[in-house]
Protein backbone atom coordinates (compact mmCIF):
# COMPACT_ATOMS: atom_id res chain seq x y z
CA UNK A 1 0.00 0.00 0.00
CA UNK A 2 1.25 3.34 -0.99
CA UNK A 3 0.41 6.70 0.51
CA UNK A 4 1.81 10.08 -0.50
CA UNK A 5 1.19 13.36 1.83
CA UNK A 6 1.77 16.59 0.76
CA UNK A 7 2.78 18.87 3.78
CA UNK A 8 3.84 22.20 3.59
CA UNK A 9 4.77 23.39 7.57
CA UNK A 10 3.83 26.50 6.69
CA UNK A 11 -0.02 27.29 4.88
CA UNK A 12 -0.22 28.96 1.54
CA UNK A 13 2.63 27.64 -0.15
CA UNK A 14 0.20 25.58 -2.67
CA UNK A 15 0.34 22.85 -1.08
CA UNK A 16 -3.56 21.92 -2.27
CA UNK A 17 -3.28 22.60 -5.72
CA UNK A 18 -0.05 20.68 -5.56
CA UNK A 19 -1.98 17.87 -4.09
CA UNK A 20 -5.26 18.19 -6.83
CA UNK A 21 -2.67 18.46 -9.74
CA UNK A 22 -1.03 15.10 -8.47
CA UNK A 23 -4.23 13.83 -8.28
CA UNK A 24 -5.30 14.29 -11.83
CA UNK A 25 -2.13 13.35 -12.97
CA UNK A 26 -2.69 9.86 -11.50
CA UNK A 27 -6.12 8.40 -12.81
CA UNK A 28 -5.01 5.68 -9.73
CA UNK A 29 -5.47 7.61 -6.10
CA UNK A 30 -7.90 7.82 -3.70
CA UNK A 31 -7.55 11.61 -2.30
CA UNK A 32 -7.87 12.57 1.04
CA UNK A 33 -8.33 15.71 2.67
CA UNK A 34 -6.89 15.75 6.37
CA UNK A 35 -6.80 19.89 6.22
CA UNK A 36 -9.69 19.48 8.00
CA UNK A 37 -9.18 22.61 9.90
CA UNK A 38 -9.25 24.12 6.65
CA UNK A 39 -10.54 21.83 4.08
CA UNK A 40 -9.97 23.37 0.73
CA UNK A 41 -9.35 20.11 -1.76
CA UNK A 42 -13.02 19.74 -2.84
CA UNK A 43 -12.88 23.68 -4.20
CA UNK A 44 -10.85 22.53 -6.97
CA UNK A 45 -11.55 18.59 -7.35
CA UNK A 46 -15.60 19.35 -7.25
CA UNK A 47 -16.57 15.76 -5.59
CA UNK A 48 -20.18 14.52 -5.38
CA UNK A 49 -20.62 13.33 -2.15
CA UNK A 50 -22.36 9.90 -1.79
CA UNK A 51 -22.00 9.48 2.33
CA UNK A 52 -22.06 11.61 4.82
CA UNK A 53 -20.70 10.52 8.60
CA UNK A 54 -21.10 12.20 11.63
CA UNK A 55 -17.82 12.80 13.74
CA UNK A 56 -17.98 13.10 17.66
CA UNK A 57 -15.43 15.29 19.28
CA UNK A 58 -14.33 14.81 22.87
CA UNK A 59 -16.72 14.68 25.38
CA UNK A 60 -17.61 17.72 27.50
CA UNK A 61 -18.60 18.33 30.60
CA UNK A 62 -21.82 19.30 32.07
CA UNK A 63 -23.08 20.47 35.22
CA UNK A 64 -26.07 19.03 36.66
CA UNK A 65 -27.67 22.57 39.08
CA UNK A 66 -30.13 20.07 40.59
CA UNK A 67 -27.79 17.40 42.04
CA UNK A 68 -24.67 19.82 42.56
CA UNK A 69 -24.34 20.99 45.97
CA UNK A 70 -22.06 23.11 45.78
CA UNK A 71 -18.42 21.97 46.88
CA UNK A 72 -15.98 23.49 44.51
CA UNK A 73 -14.30 20.16 44.07
CA UNK A 74 -14.96 20.24 40.28
CA UNK A 75 -13.40 23.63 39.97
CA UNK A 76 -10.12 23.08 41.73
CA UNK A 77 -8.85 20.18 40.03
CA UNK A 78 -9.62 21.29 36.43
CA UNK A 79 -6.32 22.39 35.15
CA UNK A 80 -8.36 23.73 31.92
CA UNK A 81 -9.16 26.36 33.93
CA UNK A 82 -13.12 25.43 32.06
CA UNK A 83 -15.44 25.53 35.27
CA UNK A 84 -16.31 28.77 36.49
CA UNK A 85 -19.23 29.41 39.34
CA UNK A 86 -20.24 26.06 38.51
CA UNK A 87 -20.42 26.33 34.94
CA UNK A 88 -18.24 24.43 32.19
CA UNK A 89 -16.68 26.72 29.10
CA UNK A 90 -17.13 23.79 26.72
CA UNK A 91 -14.84 26.20 24.71
CA UNK A 92 -12.02 25.22 27.13
CA UNK A 93 -13.01 21.66 28.39
CA UNK A 94 -10.93 18.97 27.15
CA UNK A 95 -13.20 16.20 28.40
CA UNK A 96 -10.65 14.76 30.62
CA UNK A 97 -13.21 14.07 32.80
CA UNK A 98 -11.45 14.61 36.43
CA UNK A 99 -14.24 16.55 37.37
CA UNK A 100 -16.61 13.93 36.70
CA UNK A 101 -14.48 10.96 38.46
CA UNK A 102 -14.27 13.55 41.41
CA UNK A 103 -17.59 15.37 41.76
CA UNK A 104 -19.05 13.19 45.43
CA UNK A 105 -22.53 14.37 43.87
CA UNK A 106 -22.49 12.51 40.58
CA UNK A 107 -23.61 15.59 39.37
CA UNK A 108 -21.21 15.75 36.13
CA UNK A 109 -22.16 14.09 33.02
CA UNK A 110 -20.10 13.78 29.88
CA UNK A 111 -22.11 14.96 26.87
CA UNK A 112 -20.97 13.51 23.42
CA UNK A 113 -20.50 16.87 21.11
CA UNK A 114 -21.22 16.77 17.53
CA UNK A 115 -17.79 18.12 16.09
CA UNK A 116 -18.36 17.56 12.26
CA UNK A 117 -18.57 15.57 9.66
CA UNK A 118 -17.12 13.48 6.99
CA UNK A 119 -17.82 12.33 3.61
CA UNK A 120 -16.94 9.69 1.45
CA UNK A 121 -17.43 11.00 -2.17
CA UNK A 122 -16.83 10.60 -5.83
CA UNK A 123 -14.59 12.87 -8.51
CA UNK A 124 -13.76 13.08 -11.43
CA UNK A 125 -10.70 11.76 -10.43
CA UNK A 126 -11.22 9.34 -8.27
CA UNK A 127 -12.88 8.42 -5.03
CA UNK A 128 -12.40 11.19 -1.63
CA UNK A 129 -12.99 11.43 2.01
CA UNK A 130 -12.74 15.19 3.34
CA UNK A 131 -14.49 16.22 6.31
CA UNK A 132 -15.59 19.66 7.42
CA UNK A 133 -15.12 20.43 11.37
CA UNK A 134 -17.54 22.60 13.23
CA UNK A 135 -16.70 26.26 13.63
CA UNK A 136 -14.73 26.84 16.77
CA UNK A 137 -14.31 22.62 17.36
CA UNK A 138 -10.69 21.19 18.45
CA UNK A 139 -9.81 17.15 18.13
CA UNK A 140 -9.35 18.03 14.47
CA UNK A 141 -5.90 15.00 14.83
CA UNK A 142 -8.56 12.37 15.99
CA UNK A 143 -10.75 13.40 12.73
CA UNK A 144 -7.88 13.04 10.77
CA UNK A 145 -7.08 9.72 11.84
CA UNK A 146 -10.65 8.91 10.84
CA UNK A 147 -10.05 10.40 7.40
CA UNK A 148 -7.16 8.61 7.26
CA UNK A 149 -8.72 5.51 8.18
CA UNK A 150 -11.83 5.44 5.54
CA UNK A 151 -9.02 6.38 2.57
CA UNK A 152 -7.35 3.75 3.67
CA UNK A 153 -9.71 1.32 3.69
CA UNK A 154 -11.35 2.66 0.22
CA UNK A 155 -7.57 2.46 -1.15
CA UNK A 156 -7.26 -1.26 0.07
CA UNK A 157 -9.98 -2.53 -1.66
CA UNK A 158 -9.91 -0.95 -5.09
CA UNK A 159 -5.85 -1.54 -5.39
CA UNK A 160 -5.46 2.27 -5.15
CA UNK A 161 -2.77 4.88 -4.16
CA UNK A 162 -3.58 7.30 -1.57
CA UNK A 163 -2.72 11.19 -2.17
CA UNK A 164 -3.44 13.24 0.75
CA UNK A 165 -3.27 16.97 1.45
CA UNK A 166 -2.04 17.66 4.45
CA UNK A 167 -2.89 20.08 7.57
CA UNK A 168 -0.28 23.07 7.90
CA UNK A 169 1.88 23.08 11.09
CA UNK A 170 3.66 20.54 13.39
CA UNK A 171 1.30 20.04 15.92
CA UNK A 172 -1.17 17.23 16.60
CA UNK A 173 -2.96 16.89 12.98
CA UNK A 174 -0.12 16.72 11.42
CA UNK A 175 1.25 13.65 13.17
CA UNK A 176 -2.32 11.85 12.65
CA UNK A 177 -1.26 12.58 8.85
CA UNK A 178 2.25 11.08 8.91
CA UNK A 179 1.31 7.88 10.87
CA UNK A 180 1.75 4.97 8.13
CA UNK A 181 2.07 7.19 4.86
CA UNK A 182 5.42 6.22 2.70
CA UNK A 183 6.31 9.18 1.26
CA UNK A 184 6.15 12.98 2.07
CA UNK A 185 5.98 15.62 -0.28
CA UNK A 186 7.11 18.99 1.30
CA UNK A 187 5.68 22.01 -0.74
CA UNK A 188 7.65 25.20 0.21
CA UNK A 189 7.95 28.47 -1.54
CA UNK A 190 11.18 30.75 -1.13
CA UNK A 191 10.33 33.05 1.28
CA UNK A 192 12.09 33.69 5.32
CA UNK A 193 8.70 32.22 6.81
CA UNK A 194 8.74 29.56 4.11
CA UNK A 195 12.00 28.26 4.66
CA UNK A 196 11.83 28.52 8.85
CA UNK A 197 8.65 26.33 8.41
CA UNK A 198 9.95 24.01 6.04
CA UNK A 199 13.07 23.56 8.84
CA UNK A 200 10.74 22.61 11.55
CA UNK A 201 8.80 19.96 9.45
CA UNK A 202 12.01 18.06 8.50
CA UNK A 203 12.96 17.84 11.70
CA UNK A 204 9.34 16.45 12.75
CA UNK A 205 9.23 14.26 9.34
CA UNK A 206 12.13 12.77 9.96
CA UNK A 207 10.86 11.03 13.19
CA UNK A 208 8.92 9.18 10.84
CA UNK A 209 9.93 6.15 8.59
CA UNK A 210 9.15 8.04 5.44
CA UNK A 211 11.01 9.02 2.45
CA UNK A 212 10.90 12.84 2.16
CA UNK A 213 11.04 14.73 -1.20
CA UNK A 214 10.58 18.65 -1.93
CA UNK A 215 9.16 20.97 -4.39
CA UNK A 216 9.47 24.55 -4.52
CA UNK A 217 6.49 26.60 -5.40
CA UNK A 218 6.29 29.86 -6.87
CA UNK A 219 10.25 29.88 -7.44
CA UNK A 220 10.70 32.60 -9.33
CA UNK A 221 9.06 34.84 -7.19
CA UNK A 222 12.68 34.96 -4.98
CA UNK A 223 14.95 33.01 -7.05
CA UNK A 224 17.97 33.77 -4.66
CA UNK A 225 15.90 32.47 -1.71
CA UNK A 226 14.90 28.82 -3.75
CA UNK A 227 18.41 28.55 -4.56
CA UNK A 228 19.56 28.60 -0.94
CA UNK A 229 16.57 26.19 -0.25
CA UNK A 230 18.12 24.07 -2.86
CA UNK A 231 21.36 23.92 -1.45
CA UNK A 232 20.34 23.18 1.97
CA UNK A 233 18.12 20.48 0.55
CA UNK A 234 20.91 18.77 -1.32
CA UNK A 235 23.34 19.41 2.23
CA UNK A 236 20.39 17.23 3.83
CA UNK A 237 20.68 14.50 1.82
CA UNK A 238 16.99 15.55 0.14
CA UNK A 239 15.82 15.40 -3.07
CA UNK A 240 14.05 18.41 -4.83
CA UNK A 241 11.95 16.79 -7.47
CA UNK A 242 10.75 20.11 -9.13
CA UNK A 243 10.47 23.64 -8.95
CA UNK A 244 6.97 25.69 -9.96
CA UNK A 245 6.93 28.47 -11.13
CA UNK A 246 4.34 31.30 -10.35
CA UNK A 247 1.13 30.64 -12.61
CA UNK A 248 -2.34 31.59 -12.08
CA UNK A 249 -3.77 29.72 -14.86
CA UNK A 250 -2.59 26.38 -12.63
CA UNK A 251 -5.66 27.22 -9.77
CA UNK A 252 -8.24 28.53 -12.53
CA UNK A 253 -7.65 26.12 -14.75
CA UNK A 254 -8.69 23.35 -11.37
CA UNK A 255 -11.55 25.38 -10.23
CA UNK A 256 -13.15 25.64 -13.26
CA UNK A 257 -13.24 22.17 -13.54
CA UNK A 258 -11.28 21.85 -16.70
CA UNK A 259 -7.86 19.37 -16.00
CA UNK A 260 -5.05 21.80 -16.30
CA UNK A 261 -3.29 19.59 -18.63
CA UNK A 262 -5.90 20.71 -21.13
CA UNK A 263 -6.54 24.06 -20.20
CA UNK A 264 -2.71 25.14 -20.15
CA UNK A 265 0.58 23.87 -21.25
CA UNK A 266 2.44 26.80 -19.65
CA UNK A 267 5.56 25.88 -17.61
CA UNK A 268 4.12 25.30 -14.13
CA UNK A 269 1.94 22.57 -15.52
CA UNK A 270 4.93 21.11 -17.34
CA UNK A 271 6.92 21.52 -14.30
CA UNK A 272 4.28 19.83 -12.19
CA UNK A 273 4.15 16.94 -14.73
CA UNK A 274 7.90 16.38 -14.56
CA UNK A 275 6.82 16.29 -10.77
CA UNK A 276 3.70 13.45 -11.02
CA UNK A 277 6.46 11.34 -13.24
CA UNK A 278 8.81 11.04 -10.88
CA UNK A 279 6.52 10.39 -7.98
CA UNK A 280 4.78 7.51 -9.36
CA UNK A 281 7.57 5.53 -11.33
CA UNK A 282 8.79 5.49 -7.57
CA UNK A 283 5.61 4.39 -6.67
CA UNK A 284 5.32 1.40 -9.50
CA UNK A 285 2.16 3.65 -9.72
CA UNK B 1 -6.55 45.97 25.22
CA UNK B 2 -6.05 43.29 23.44
CA UNK B 3 -6.46 42.53 19.06
CA UNK B 4 -5.70 39.67 17.62
CA UNK B 5 -4.66 38.62 13.78
CA UNK B 6 -6.28 35.39 12.83
CA UNK B 7 -7.31 33.88 9.45
CA UNK B 8 -9.08 30.57 8.33
CA UNK B 9 -6.12 29.54 5.90
CA UNK B 10 -2.46 30.35 6.91
CA UNK B 11 0.13 32.04 4.42
CA UNK B 12 -2.72 34.75 3.93
CA UNK B 13 -0.20 37.63 5.54
CA UNK B 14 -1.31 37.16 8.99
CA UNK B 15 2.07 37.86 10.62
CA UNK B 16 2.86 40.81 7.98
CA UNK B 17 -0.30 42.74 9.62
CA UNK B 18 0.70 41.72 12.89
CA UNK B 19 4.22 43.19 12.64
CA UNK B 20 3.69 46.08 10.85
CA UNK B 21 0.42 47.22 12.64
CA UNK B 22 2.50 46.87 15.81
CA UNK B 23 5.55 48.89 14.22
CA UNK B 24 3.17 51.35 13.37
CA UNK B 25 1.07 51.91 16.61
CA UNK B 26 4.04 51.81 18.80
CA UNK B 27 4.44 55.84 18.03
CA UNK B 28 1.01 56.21 19.63
CA UNK B 29 0.36 53.99 22.14
CA UNK B 30 3.06 51.04 24.39
CA UNK B 31 2.76 47.87 22.27
CA UNK B 32 3.08 44.45 22.76
CA UNK B 33 3.68 41.48 19.98
CA UNK B 34 2.41 38.23 21.40
CA UNK B 35 3.32 35.10 18.45
CA UNK B 36 0.89 32.55 19.46
CA UNK B 37 1.82 31.03 16.18
CA UNK B 38 3.75 28.19 18.21
CA UNK B 39 3.72 25.63 15.38
CA UNK B 40 5.21 27.58 13.37
CA UNK B 41 6.05 31.02 15.05
CA UNK B 42 7.56 33.40 12.14
CA UNK B 43 6.98 36.95 13.44
CA UNK B 44 10.75 37.11 14.77
CA UNK B 45 11.98 36.07 11.08
CA UNK B 46 11.13 39.72 10.04
CA UNK B 47 11.75 41.57 13.78
CA UNK B 48 15.07 39.75 14.16
CA UNK B 49 14.84 40.06 18.25
CA UNK B 50 17.70 39.07 20.55
CA UNK B 51 15.82 37.55 23.39
CA UNK B 52 16.49 38.49 26.52
CA UNK B 53 14.50 35.67 28.95
CA UNK B 54 13.46 32.26 27.94
CA UNK B 55 10.73 30.24 30.27
CA UNK B 56 10.49 26.77 29.62
CA UNK B 57 6.71 25.20 28.80
CA UNK B 58 5.96 22.22 30.83
CA UNK B 59 3.43 19.64 31.29
CA UNK B 60 2.54 17.39 34.24
CA UNK B 61 2.98 13.55 33.21
CA UNK B 62 2.75 11.00 35.15
CA UNK B 63 5.40 8.56 36.84
CA UNK B 64 4.56 5.34 38.25
CA UNK B 65 6.62 3.95 41.23
CA UNK B 66 6.30 0.37 40.41
CA UNK B 67 6.74 -0.79 44.09
CA UNK B 68 3.64 1.00 44.94
CA UNK B 69 1.75 0.06 41.74
CA UNK B 70 -0.82 -2.79 42.07
CA UNK B 71 -1.70 -3.24 38.64
CA UNK B 72 -5.49 -2.36 39.69
CA UNK B 73 -5.65 -1.06 36.34
CA UNK B 74 -8.03 2.50 37.84
CA UNK B 75 -5.39 4.79 35.76
CA UNK B 76 -5.93 3.02 32.85
CA UNK B 77 -9.60 3.24 33.08
CA UNK B 78 -10.29 6.75 33.81
CA UNK B 79 -7.42 8.11 31.32
CA UNK B 80 -9.68 9.94 28.77
CA UNK B 81 -6.69 9.99 26.35
CA UNK B 82 -5.51 6.22 26.41
CA UNK B 83 -2.13 7.58 27.07
CA UNK B 84 -2.01 4.73 30.04
CA UNK B 85 -1.69 0.86 29.10
CA UNK B 86 -0.71 -2.27 30.64
CA UNK B 87 2.11 -4.23 29.26
CA UNK B 88 2.63 -7.30 31.02
CA UNK B 89 3.53 -6.03 34.66
CA UNK B 90 3.66 -2.34 34.40
CA UNK B 91 1.73 0.74 33.53
CA UNK B 92 3.03 2.44 30.84
CA UNK B 93 2.88 6.05 29.89
CA UNK B 94 2.74 7.32 26.36
CA UNK B 95 3.76 10.76 27.03
CA UNK B 96 2.46 12.36 23.45
CA UNK B 97 -1.03 11.52 24.05
CA UNK B 98 -1.16 12.53 27.62
CA UNK B 99 -3.20 16.31 29.14
CA UNK B 100 -0.96 16.71 31.86
CA UNK B 101 -5.38 16.68 33.20
CA UNK B 102 -3.68 14.96 36.56
CA UNK B 103 -6.97 12.31 36.91
CA UNK B 104 -4.85 9.15 37.22
CA UNK B 105 -2.18 10.65 39.64
CA UNK B 106 -5.43 12.24 41.80
CA UNK B 107 -7.36 9.20 41.55
CA UNK B 108 -4.77 6.40 42.06
CA UNK B 109 -5.71 4.66 44.91
CA UNK B 110 -2.33 3.46 46.16
CA UNK B 111 -0.30 6.62 45.59
CA UNK B 112 1.91 5.70 43.32
CA UNK B 113 1.94 8.18 40.66
CA UNK B 114 3.88 11.26 40.83
CA UNK B 115 3.76 14.17 38.39
CA UNK B 116 7.47 15.14 36.53
CA UNK B 117 7.13 18.38 34.33
CA UNK B 118 8.09 17.36 30.31
CA UNK B 119 9.50 20.20 28.46
CA UNK B 120 6.84 21.06 25.43
CA UNK B 121 8.12 24.52 24.41
CA UNK B 122 9.05 27.81 25.41
CA UNK B 123 8.17 31.37 25.51
CA UNK B 124 10.77 34.08 25.00
CA UNK B 125 10.59 38.11 25.36
CA UNK B 126 12.92 40.93 23.67
CA UNK B 127 12.24 44.38 22.95
CA UNK B 128 12.69 44.98 19.86
CA UNK B 129 12.49 48.20 17.31
CA UNK B 130 10.59 49.96 20.55
CA UNK B 131 8.19 47.15 20.93
CA UNK B 132 7.85 44.06 23.45
CA UNK B 133 7.85 40.80 21.85
CA UNK B 134 6.68 37.15 22.98
CA UNK B 135 7.34 34.84 21.20
CA UNK B 136 5.43 31.14 22.05
CA UNK B 137 7.42 27.46 19.93
CA UNK B 138 6.55 24.28 20.88
CA UNK B 139 8.59 21.67 20.80
CA UNK B 140 9.13 19.77 17.45
CA UNK B 141 7.04 16.14 18.26
CA UNK B 142 4.72 17.69 20.79
CA UNK B 143 1.09 17.69 19.72
CA UNK B 144 -0.28 20.31 22.13
CA UNK B 145 -0.05 23.32 21.21
CA UNK B 146 -2.82 24.88 23.87
CA UNK B 147 -0.83 25.04 26.56
CA UNK B 148 2.18 27.00 25.21
CA UNK B 149 -0.21 29.70 23.63
CA UNK B 150 -1.66 29.88 27.00
CA UNK B 151 1.73 30.63 28.50
CA UNK B 152 2.26 33.11 25.89
CA UNK B 153 -0.99 34.96 26.94
CA UNK B 154 -0.25 35.00 30.33
CA UNK B 155 2.01 37.64 29.29
CA UNK B 156 -0.41 40.31 28.31
CA UNK B 157 -0.35 43.71 30.04
CA UNK B 158 -3.10 45.41 30.83
CA UNK B 159 -1.48 49.07 30.18
CA UNK B 160 -0.63 47.86 26.70
CA UNK B 161 -1.96 47.41 23.33
CA UNK B 162 -1.20 43.60 23.02
CA UNK B 163 -1.16 42.46 19.43
CA UNK B 164 -1.72 38.46 18.78
CA UNK B 165 -0.51 37.25 16.07
CA UNK B 166 -2.74 33.95 15.68
CA UNK B 167 -2.49 30.08 14.26
CA UNK B 168 -4.20 29.60 11.35
CA UNK B 169 -7.19 27.64 11.13
CA UNK B 170 -9.92 27.22 13.05
CA UNK B 171 -9.83 25.21 15.68
CA UNK B 172 -8.59 24.13 18.97
CA UNK B 173 -4.77 26.41 18.70
CA UNK B 174 -7.14 28.95 17.04
CA UNK B 175 -9.94 29.49 19.82
CA UNK B 176 -6.86 29.33 22.61
CA UNK B 177 -4.96 32.20 21.13
CA UNK B 178 -7.95 34.37 20.30
CA UNK B 179 -10.47 34.14 22.85
CA UNK B 180 -10.66 36.87 24.98
CA UNK B 181 -9.96 39.42 22.65
CA UNK B 182 -11.14 42.73 22.13
CA UNK B 183 -10.94 42.48 18.52
CA UNK B 184 -10.20 40.18 15.89
CA UNK B 185 -8.62 41.08 12.35
CA UNK B 186 -9.15 37.69 9.93
CA UNK B 187 -6.64 38.41 7.39
CA UNK B 188 -7.66 36.80 3.79
CA UNK B 189 -7.01 36.74 -0.14
CA UNK B 190 -9.01 37.20 -2.93
CA UNK B 191 -9.11 33.48 -4.03
CA UNK B 192 -12.01 30.60 -3.69
CA UNK B 193 -9.45 29.39 -1.28
CA UNK B 194 -9.19 32.50 0.99
CA UNK B 195 -13.12 33.57 0.66
CA UNK B 196 -13.68 29.07 1.68
CA UNK B 197 -11.32 29.60 4.86
CA UNK B 198 -12.66 33.39 5.68
CA UNK B 199 -16.01 31.73 6.09
CA UNK B 200 -15.20 29.14 8.37
CA UNK B 201 -13.39 31.58 10.32
CA UNK B 202 -15.66 34.11 10.49
CA UNK B 203 -18.37 31.25 12.14
CA UNK B 204 -15.48 31.14 14.84
CA UNK B 205 -15.22 34.37 15.70
CA UNK B 206 -19.08 34.81 16.03
CA UNK B 207 -19.04 31.86 18.00
CA UNK B 208 -16.29 33.70 20.79
CA UNK B 209 -18.97 36.85 20.13
CA UNK B 210 -15.80 38.82 19.33
CA UNK B 211 -16.04 41.81 16.94
CA UNK B 212 -14.00 41.39 13.82
CA UNK B 213 -13.11 43.19 10.41
CA UNK B 214 -11.34 41.89 7.84
CA UNK B 215 -8.03 42.62 5.38
CA UNK B 216 -7.72 41.42 1.88
CA UNK B 217 -4.48 40.94 1.50
CA UNK B 218 -2.92 40.45 -2.55
CA UNK B 219 -5.91 42.06 -3.20
CA UNK B 220 -6.65 42.41 -7.37
CA UNK B 221 -4.89 39.34 -7.72
CA UNK B 222 -8.29 37.35 -8.03
CA UNK B 223 -11.91 39.21 -8.13
CA UNK B 224 -14.32 40.05 -6.20
CA UNK B 225 -15.42 37.49 -4.69
CA UNK B 226 -14.40 38.36 -0.75
CA UNK B 227 -15.92 41.90 -1.03
CA UNK B 228 -19.39 40.13 -2.31
CA UNK B 229 -19.73 38.02 0.83
CA UNK B 230 -18.20 40.63 3.47
CA UNK B 231 -21.24 42.93 1.68
CA UNK B 232 -23.61 40.59 1.85
CA UNK B 233 -23.03 39.32 5.67
CA UNK B 234 -22.10 43.25 6.53
CA UNK B 235 -18.82 42.74 7.47
CA UNK B 236 -16.37 45.76 7.69
CA UNK B 237 -13.39 45.36 5.30
CA UNK B 238 -10.54 47.12 6.65
CA UNK B 239 -8.21 47.42 4.78
CA UNK B 240 -7.00 46.25 0.54
CA UNK B 241 -3.40 45.75 0.59
CA UNK B 242 -2.84 45.56 -2.68
CA UNK B 243 -0.96 42.30 -4.61
CA UNK B 244 2.80 43.85 -5.46
CA UNK B 245 5.84 42.09 -6.97
CA UNK B 246 8.05 44.47 -5.07
CA UNK B 247 5.83 43.71 -1.61
CA UNK B 248 6.09 40.13 -2.40
CA UNK B 249 9.69 40.53 -2.61
CA UNK B 250 10.13 43.00 0.60
CA UNK B 251 8.20 39.65 2.34
CA UNK B 252 10.17 36.66 0.66
CA UNK B 253 13.18 38.32 1.83
CA UNK B 254 12.35 38.94 5.58
CA UNK B 255 11.66 42.90 5.57
CA UNK B 256 9.37 44.60 7.00
CA UNK B 257 6.62 46.41 4.51
CA UNK B 258 6.70 49.57 6.44
CA UNK B 259 10.00 50.02 6.66
CA UNK B 260 10.29 49.91 2.74
CA UNK B 261 6.99 51.43 2.03
CA UNK B 262 6.21 53.63 4.49
CA UNK B 263 3.60 55.19 2.61
CA UNK B 264 1.59 52.17 4.04
CA UNK B 265 1.69 53.37 7.46
CA UNK B 266 -0.41 55.62 6.71
CA UNK B 267 -3.35 52.91 5.64
CA UNK B 268 -2.36 50.58 9.38
CA UNK B 269 -3.17 54.09 11.61
CA UNK B 270 -6.65 54.81 9.67
CA UNK B 271 -7.40 50.69 10.31
CA UNK B 272 -6.29 51.35 13.63
CA UNK B 273 -8.39 54.43 14.44
CA UNK B 274 -11.62 52.40 13.10
CA UNK B 275 -10.77 49.79 15.46
CA UNK B 276 -10.68 51.85 18.68
CA UNK B 277 -13.53 53.18 18.40
CA UNK B 278 -15.45 50.09 17.54
CA UNK B 279 -13.87 48.97 20.69
CA UNK B 280 -14.74 52.26 22.61
CA UNK B 281 -18.35 52.46 21.41
S1 LIG C 1 -4.35 3.35 39.61
FE1 LIG C 1 -2.41 3.26 40.71
S2 LIG C 1 -2.29 1.17 41.50
FE2 LIG C 1 -3.91 1.18 39.95
S3 LIG C 1 -2.82 0.54 38.08
FE3 LIG C 1 -2.79 2.78 38.09
S4 LIG C 1 -0.84 3.29 39.10
FE4 LIG C 1 -1.23 1.14 39.53
S1 LIG D 1 -2.50 13.03 33.47
FE1 LIG D 1 -4.55 12.75 32.56
S2 LIG D 1 -4.07 12.50 30.39
FE2 LIG D 1 -2.15 12.17 31.46
S3 LIG D 1 -2.06 9.97 31.77
FE3 LIG D 1 -2.98 10.84 33.61
S4 LIG D 1 -5.18 10.72 33.23
FE4 LIG D 1 -4.19 10.44 31.25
Amino acid sequence: MNEIVILSGKGGTGKTTVTALLAALSANAVLADCDVDAANLHILLKPEIKETFEFLGSQKAQINSYKCKGCGQCEKVCRFSAIKDFKVNSIFCEGCRVCYNICPEKAIDMIDTLAGHWYISDTKYGPMVHAKLGAAEENSGKLVSVVKKAAREIAEKAGKIIITDGPPGIGCPVISSLSGANLVLIVTEPTASGFHDFERLLNLANNFNVTIKVVINKFDIAEKKAREIEKYCINKGIEVIGKIPFDEEIIKSISEGIPPVLYSSGLAVQALKGIALSLFNDFGK
Amino acid sequence: MIISIASGKGGTGKTTVAVNLALTLKDIIPVKLLDCDVEEPNAHLFLKPEFIEKDIVTLPIPQIDKKKCTLCGKCIKICAYHALARVGKKVLVFEELCHGCGGCSLLCPEGAITEINKEIGFVEKAIVKGIEFIRGTLTIGSALAPPVIKKVKSRISKDKLNIIDSPPGTSCPMINAVSGSDYCILVTEPTPFGLNDLKSAVESVRELEIPFGVIINRAGLGDKIIEDYLFEEKIPLLLKIPFNKLYAKSYANGNILIEDYPNLKQDFLQLWNFIEGRIKA
